[in-house]
């Protein structure tokens, strides 16, 4: 089952410049996991020592947030589109 | 130096946003093509976004994911992309801090304004080197005649 997954400008080096990725997979886990397996450069700036994902990495399901729903065993379906959302944030001093 | 492009326009609009954000940061997304270090950065739209931080508001700025999943479709429909931020610094450098830094991305501009008692004194832009551990100065380069209409999400821009 094919699905969409957007890649975000600062990670797409790693992704041979392609802004869109189609990947294969059951799950948000799963999907994701096809991703890194096409790109395993990207595995390090997705997850942590742990396998987690990093917290400064966000993940929606179509407009959902996975941490919202069941996290990496969310289910996905053919057509669904997962966009990795970097956090932004900084200041002075 | 990379080279980063914007309207005089646009950066005009990031100014008076930095000034009636003062004393608190502003913050905001820039879209149009990506640079990589031979071709320009060409910023095309600006989103000025709310400070959504609850607290520490005159050194801190977030962007929420939700904010920026809505800026990226609004890019993707123009066949563009997000191409870096702007924000504040309230009465410190337009230079990045420690924070600032921890908090980058690789390939994104960083444009900061400077603001001393609510008057803008200097913008600068800047982007995280591969190995995280400073910045380079992007050259701004003023050129007239983009498109300028803020986008849907704008607040203080229009």
């Amino acid at each position: 089952m094919s699905i969409t997954i957007h890649i975000p400008t600062p990670l797409r080096r790693f992704t041979a410049e392609n802004g869109e990725v189609e990947v294969e997979g059951q799950t948000v886990g799963e999907a994701l996991k096809d991703l890194t397996r096409r790109h395993p450069s990207l595995e390090r700036h997705l997850y942590n020592d742990q396998g987690a994902l990093r917290s400064f990495v966000n993940v929606f399901l179509n407009d959902e947030d996975v941490r919202h729903l069941e996290r990496d065993g969310t289910a996905v379906k053919a057509g669904d589109t997962l966009s990795i959302i970097p956090s932004i944030a900084g200041g002075g001093r | 130096m990379n080279r980063f492009v914007i309207s005089p326009r646009h950066l005009q609009a990031i100014h008076h946003h930095a000034g009636v954000s003062y004393p608190e940061e502003c913050c905001g997304v820039l879209i149009g093509h990506a640079g990589n270090g031979t071709s320009p950065t060409i910023v095309e739209r600006i989103l000025s976004v709310g400070n959504e931080r609850e607290d520490s508001r005159h050194n801190r700025y977030v962007i929420s994911p939700e904010t920026i999943l809505a800026a990226q479709k609004e890019a993707r429909a123009l066949g563009l992309d997000i191409v870096g931020y702007y924000h504040s610094h309230p009465d410190h450098p337009a230079r990045p801090s420690e924070f600032d830094r921890e908090h980058a991305w690789p390939g994104l501009s960083y444009l900061i304004v400077a603001v001393e008692r609510g008057r803008v004194v200097e913008a600068k832009s800047w982007r995280l080197t591969d190995d995280r551990e400073s910045f380079d100065e992007e050259t701004i380069d003023q050129v007239a005649g983009r498109p300028s209409v803020p986008a849907g999400l704008a607040k203080e821009a229009s």
